[in-house]
């Protein structure tokens, strides 16, 4: 069965003055209908570039080297650019980190709304307005009437969020991506945030992938989590199994070094080493320096793709 | 029995804002009563903009008070304003780490010269040797390898310059450092081993730390007492496991609800929704959370909620704790 949104062996490399950045390597996901994906990982592990690399809105010097991106049967990226903005804001959208800036600063959010009802909805420009007003009374806005008078500066960080969320829905999209969207909000903002993200994908039934550094925020929203490290995908799992049970090495260590309701420092573990450098020939794990559990099997090409149990895959020759 | 370390009453900063024909005042941080004991790592939570920076700009002697006392190890620093503290010997023994290690760097310092700075500037250390040696031993400390004491803060990684940031504060050996956000700008891998080395460094130098974060989670982890902020007045202090168990203000239990945990998946939980009211002149008489507390009554509009003892080290300014 073919999900909402299927990414297939995808490699992608930045083209530099420095050499070649492999950013993504033979990554692959899929997501269901109406199913919340959390994209895991520190930062430098990929994971904004893959959300850019599906909205089709990568850096020029980014280049696929192969594999398919397919969003409901249209493969992202052999369709024509003309096909692929016919897709984004009304299909699929995307909510950004930092709100206030992804907004535009001079003009009305309300109007922001009206130009993706105008580009991408079927709607006449005397009903556009009643829809905007729609669109931010959905995400909560109180006094819709009044902020869609209001400029992004007029708004707290919250409230900017809740805009972006506005125009991000405005079209029913199928797929939301959300690329940290609550970095930088206040965790009580945050949790307002997420609840409104989780119940409004819900009640539409709409995909989200959820991009975070946060494994205790992912845990608690998520169907179903992937752990990045260094371009790999390197686990992806349930919640409950990927939290309770994680196979990859490098899980289990990020679970060790997140800070929960529950931990001690002296539980508190460091994942040694760093990040390799992407831009140098790298082993066939690129976890395998930092990793305990290494083995002489580490070196071998491909890296292979093991399934612990249903709908549980790990990228590990010695998985735990 | 010897004074606490640090001693803030009634502390205030207010902030002219508006125009000529409208004046107005910014009431960043109204009438704080804070104590640090002597080797005691307090934490400080709250949202962004309830006045925690402002505060710790004020324990620092950065910028002179509106009104209130700090009292350092029994002598009054407030006596003196924050220009003339500036070359006072008391200057040394507080010391702050600040938040983003990128950005409180100087770019043009190498990493030697921006540990000896303070060395120089505070405690007028000329003597080459001892100098160096000084600045050897502050990177030893926080685990700085000696060859990247002649690089400069853009070559090195988020974690090696959060540590320079810290060797930097405690080169001069202050009695107490205040950490504000100290990781926040980290990924979780680099910030455990900063937390890790915070810790030991606290057991090792016995400093008292001041720890600021928005992340309940971080604070836990160092802290024995935690003082939680709303719109620049303390609601409630309490013992760590105190606050975390049993939290008796409306908006610290909205706080500690508010943290993702998956053990409580799926749970509908109460949610702290709107925002806060404005800190420009404040009515003096209204609970500053009224409006968004979910508790609040016609009796917070009456008379300003003051902090009530309950148990030990447990205070909260609540009519209805």
């Amino acid at each position: 069965m073919t999900g909402q949104l299927q990414i297939d062996r995808l490699s992608l490399v930045f083209r530099t003055r420095h050499g070649a950045v492999r950013a993504l390597e033979d990554v692959s996901l899929s997501i269901e209908r109406g199913e919340i994906l959390g994209v895991v990982g520190e930062s430098g592990s990929g994971k904004s570039v893959l959300a850019y690399a599906v909205i089709g809105l990568q850096d020029p010097a980014a280049e696929v080297l192969g594999g398919r991106i397919l969003f409901g049967g249209l493969d992202m990226l052999a369709a024509s650019e003309q096909a692929r903005a016919d897709v984004r804001g009304r299909e699929l959208a995307m909510i950004f980190q930092s709100p206030r800036t992804a907004l535009n600063p001079i003009r009305k959010v309300g109007r922001q709304i009206e130009d993706i009802l105008r580009q991408h909805a079927n709607v006449s420009s005397g009903e556009l307005r009643r829809h905007a007003i729609n669109a931010l009374a959905r995400v909560r806005i109180p006094d819709p009437e009044r902020r869609y008078h209001a400029y992004p500066f007029e708004l707290s960080g919250g409230m900017c969020q809740r805009v972006m969320i506005a125009m991000a829905l405005a079209c029913s999209p199928f797929l939301l991506i959300a690329d940290e969207p609550t970095t930088g909000l206040d965790v009580t903002t945050q949790a307002v945030i997420m609840d409104l993200i989780r119940d409004l994908s819900r009640s539409a039934r709409m995909s989200t992938l959820l991009i975070t550094h946060d494994l205790g925020l992912a845990g608690e929203y998520c169907d179903r989590i992937a752990v990045m490290h260094a371009g790999h995908v390197v686990e992806v799992a349930s919640v409950e199994k990927l939290l309770d049970h994680p196979a990859h090495p490098y899980t289990q260590q990020l679970l060790g070094a997140t800070p929960t309701p529950q931990s001690t420092i002296e539980g508190l573990t460091a994942i040694p080493g760093q990040l390799p450098d992407l831009r140098h020939d790298l082993p066939a794990c690129r976890f395998s320096a930092r990793c305990a559990r290494r083995v002489a099997a580490c070196e071998e090409r491909p890296l292979p793709w093991v399934s612990i149990g249903p709908d549980h895959l790990v990228r590990c020759q010695v998985p735990l | 029995m010897k004074p606490p370390l640090l001693e803030a009453r009634g502390l205030s900063k207010h902030y002219p804002v508006g125009n000529r024909r409208r004046r107005a005042m910014l009431h960043a941080v109204d009438e704080v009563d804070l104590v640090i004991g002597r080797g005691e790592c307090v934490g400080l939570v709250g949202e962004s903009g309830c006045g925690k920076s402002t505060l710790v700009r004020l324990l620092a002697r950065l910028i002179d008070p509106t009104a209130g006392t700090i009292v350092l190890d029994g002598a009054d620093t407030t006596a003196v304003s924050q220009s003339r503290f500036v070359g006072m010997p008391d200057r040394a023994r507080i010391q702050v780490v600040f938040q983003d290690p990128t950005e409180s760097l100087n770019p043009a310092f190498r990493v030697f010269k921006a540990i000896a700075d303070p060395l120089l500037q505070l405690l007028g250390l000329r003597d080459r040797p001892k100098l160096a040696a000084r600045v050897h031993r502050a990177a030893d400390l926080v685990g700085l390898p000696r060859e990247l004491l002649t690089r400069y803060p853009h070559q090195l990684s988020g974690g090696q310059r959060a540590r320079v940031g810290i060797a930097r504060a405690i080169a001069v050996e202050p009695s107490l450092l205040i950490l504000d956000e100290p990781t926040s700008a980290l990924d979780v891998s680099v910030q455990a081993v900063i937390l890790h080395l915070l810790a030991d460094l606290r057991a090792a130098l016995g400093m008292s730390y001041l720890f600021v974060s928005h992340d309940l989670n971080v604070v836990r982890l160092l802290c024995s007492r935690i003082v939680v902020m709303y719109l620049g007045r303390v609601v409630e202090t309490a013992p760590t496991d105190v606050l975390f168990t049993a939290p008796r203000h409306p908006y610290t239990q909205a706080l500690i609800s508010a943290i993702p945990d998956p053990a409580r998946r799926g749970e509908q939980r109460p949610r702290l929704d709107g925002s806060p009211r404005s800190p420009v002149d404040p009515d003096p008489k209204t609970c500053r959370f009224h409006g968004r507390c979910p508790i609040g009554t016609d009796r917070c509009t009456g008379a300003m909620p003051a902090l009530r003892p309950f148990g030990e080290a447990h205070f909260t300014a609540c009519h209805f704790a």
